[in-house]
């Protein structure tokens, strides 16, 4: 089998402890905390008050602006609260809704949609409707990427799943074909694109396999290298079509878009079902807790409540742990354990802190080579730390796409990717939106 | 549920096992063979030379970080001990101890802490101080001694020689040739500093650093093809006045600088093209020097011309971003 890739990247151990657990589905929180923040762009407004009764799925936020998303209720139950909380990921505190559940699910549903009569703005109104939002972690709104700005002639599935420890795509890929596949057709009509592919790293080979065989063509299934970032879109679009997205250009520019396997599920189950998105899949992973597993899970479920009643608590032996939103490579440590589930959070992975001696740069050169945009973040690193942010910008700071494979690789243990996404933040802040 | 403490470290929050330590070792372990070849051909002295050197490299170091820097938590990584090894490998077994050690502090605490310590060099220490030994101590630092091929030997009662080199630039091809044979020059019965006469066992050497991904390289390649092209072209013109290419790669201290000073990862550029245009150029000086120099061997002061350069290099060879065209 040829096995596509990109140059740079890294691979760091897989540790794909969960690969073999079927998703289990995760008993109802008592409990859940709804950010308003859900996507990429502006937070929802929300729309409900403290002691208003909600079933699961009724609308609790409407976007605001452009680029934003509705947000549903998780579960039947009471609001009790609605009150700024401190976002890890977000960084600053965002507005949130707090529901208490009352009972089993009562749904407000959509109406179902026959996709195959509907018009393409039918089905995109019908994924705005459902919130939906890219679940690979980036969270940006899914109704605005099927209305790209640019003609697209292909699709692109990305089931690479390059981070260590998850394995949600996988299972995902495995268990779930068949809404998989009715996802990925209702989107590619929304698009108009001839061409699909679904992009899947070889230490998946029985997804692979399996795909081929199921699909029987339908979707090209394109076997990756397994390497770090290969999930990353631009490096994703590079290995399977050839082609590279410009500097601060979008997938759209070379034709492409791309969207992630749970994405996908979540489009059909809006445009079948008529199901809001209030659900999704996740990877409870790591050395730190006591039970692995993959769980179909409520959207604002508390982490502790997740460490506590799925993973049954933190592993024996432990004094300081990491819990992280997401994989050991981009994943966000969170500071408490309050910090509810996002749409976009495909895992929690709980591990200890690896302790390392850091030195100086001495110019081994691998963080050069690993740099998947051909970047030099040894150089970047430097003129971050002098602050000569304009001269950073001039050697690609902006084009980072903070992968942490400098990070990992470097022997000397410099925290690249660190000082880097600070100086971007800096430097755009200074520049103020001039260009 | 029982507490723990959270941490929120930035991420990425996997590390790759590997460290400046581990580097370090592994140049070390590399350089092995060329010490048991010192050894072998020089006697007990080369390899007492060669523990004096990482020794006395650690010792300074460690002095200059506790003491000078007040760096409490400062401990040996290694980089020290590569730099006095390879000083030692660059000079003569006739080199007294003591001279040794005033080139380790050199090397140091000037070549290297002067400049910032570790990573913030501009010029390979051991390189910088052998030249500065060469220009103090003329007469230690060029009387060679003939190879006594013994572990056992000391070295004050062998016979003094000259290097081939040198025999080549005052006598010619054909006197070089009938003194030594190609077999020796690759071996390393010749004369020579300590480290460098055994081309092949620096080779074997070289080849665990590549399987151990510790070496750029393109230097040695492009800087042995560079030398071997020169070479070639002027051995056409005049065989007798400008030696054999195959001479030229074995002969002096072209292997062990290409090898392991050349491919210092902290004095050499970044990316392969700029590793390519200071393979060149290393090549091109080398044989300028050897042909036309007052020296006869050049391969010392061609890595540091190199070195010089290396910021320049690095600053115009940029590798095109993702996703830009270039320029």
């Amino acid at each position: 089998m040829k096995l596509l890739t990109f140059k740079g990247g890294v691979h760091p151990p897989e540790k794909k402890f969960t690969e073999h657990e079927k998703i289990q589905k995760a008993p109802l929180p008592e409990k859940v905390v709804v950010l308003m923040a859900q996507h990429a762009g502006a937070p929802a407004k929300v729309v409900v008050e403290v002691g208003q009764q909600v079933k699961t799925g009724q609308v609790i936020g409407e976007p605001q602006g452009p680029i934003s998303a509705y947000v549903h209720s998780p579960v039947t139950g009471t609001v009790t609260s609605v009150a700024k909380v401190n976002s890890a990921v977000h960084g600053m505190a965002v507005e949130a809704v707090t529901i208490q559940r009352t009972g089993e699910d009562e749904w407000d549903l959509l109406p179902k949609l026959d996709w195959t009569n509907a018009s393409k703005e039918e089905l995109i109104e019908q994924v705005k409707r459902a919130g939906v939002v890219g679940l690979g972690g980036a969270m940006f709104p899914t109704h605005v990427k099927l209305n790209p700005p640019k003609p697209v002639d292909t699709l692109i599935i990305n089931g690479a799943e390059c981070e260590p420890y998850l394995t949600i795509d996988h299972r995902v890929m495995l268990e779930m074909d068949e809404e998989l596949l009715e996802g990925i057709e209702i989107t590619k009509k929304i698009l108009g694109v001839k061409e699909v592919y679904i992009g899947i790293e070889y230490n998946k080979k029985d997804a692979i396999e399996y795909l081929q065989k199921k699909w029987n063509g339908k979707v090209k299934v394109a076997a990756l290298k397994t390497k770090y970032p290969q999930g990353a879109e631009k490096q994703l679009i590079k290995a399977i079509t050839g082609r590279e997205v410009p500097s601060g250009g979008l997938p759209a520019d070379v034709g492409v878009v791309v969207q992630n396997v749970s994405t996908m599920v979540a489009i059909k189950q809006a445009v079948v079902d008529g199901k809001p998105l209030v659900e999704r899949g996740m990877t409870l992973t790591g050395e730190g807790v006591n039970k692995k597993g993959n769980w179909w899970i409520r959207i604002g479920t508390p982490i502790s409540w997740i460490i506590e009643n799925l993973g049954s608590g933190f592993t024996e032996g432990y004094s300081e742990l990491k819990v992280l939103m997401g994989g050991p490579m981009m994943g966000i440590p969170v500071p408490n354990l309050d910090t509810p589930l996002l749409k976009g959070n495909n895992g929690i992975t709980v591990i200890p802190e690896q302790k390392r001696e850091s030195t100086n740069c001495i110019r081994c050169s691998y963080c050069v080579f690993a740099c998947p945009m051909n970047l030099q973040p040894y150089l970047l690193d430097l003129l971050a730390r002098k602050k000569k942010y304009d001269e950073a910008a001039a050697i690609g700071l902006l084009d980072c796409i903070e992968c942490g494979s400098c990070s990992y690789i470097c022997p000397a243990n410099v925290d690249h990717v660190k000082s880097i996404k600070l100086a971007k933040k800096v430097y755009r802040t200074l520049r103020g939106g001039k260009k | 549920m029982k507490n723990v403490k959270l941490l929120t470290s930035p991420a990425p929050h996997v590390r790759t096992q590997d460290s400046t330590r581990k580097v370090m070792i592994d140049v070390i372990i590399a350089l092995v063979p060329a010490v048991i070849a010192g050894t072998f051909f020089f006697g007990l002295y080369a390899l007492l030379l060669s523990i004096i050197g990482m020794v006395s490299a650690e010792l300074v170091e460690l002095f200059i970080m506790r003491v000078l820097r007040k760096d409490k938590s400062f401990l040996p990584n290694g980089s020290a001990a590569v730099t006095g090894l390879l000083l030692a490998l660059n000079l003569s077994v006739a080199t007294p101890w003591w001279v040794l050690i005033i080139g380790v502090v050199f090397a140091i605490a000037i070549v290297k802490h002067a400049f910032g310590g570790l990573g913030q060099n501009i010029f390979n220490p051991a390189l910088a101080a052998r030249v500065f030994l060469l220009v103090s101590f003329p007469t230690a630092m060029t009387t060679w001694y003939r190879p006594i091929a013994s572990f056992t030997g000391w070295y004050t009662d062998a016979q003094t020689t000259a290097t081939p080199l040198a025999i080549l630039k005052l006598q010619g091809f054909s006197k070089v040739m009938a003194d030594t044979n190609y077999l020796d020059l690759a071996f390393g019965n010749i004369g020579g500093c300590i480290g460098e006469t055994s081309a092949v066992l620096l080779f074997i050497g070289f080849l665990y650093l590549v399987f151990r991904k510790r070496v750029k390289i393109v230097i040695p390649v492009t800087y042995i093809g560079t030398v071997l092209l020169i070479a070639s072209i002027f051995y056409a013109v005049n065989p007798e006045r400008f030696g054999s290419p195959l001479f030229h790669m074995l002969a002096g201290g072209l292997m062990l600088g290409a090898l392991f000073m050349a491919t210092d990862m902290v004095t050499s550029p970044m990316t392969i093209k700029g590793q390519f245009i200071f393979g060149l150029g290393c090549g091109i000086v080398t044989m300028l020097i050897r042909y036309f120099g007052g020296y006869p061997e050049g391969v010392s002061l061609s890595i540091l011309l190199m070195n010089s350069l290396v910021p320049i290099i690095d600053r115009h060879t940029q590798p095109r971003i993702f996703g830009r065209r270039k320029g």
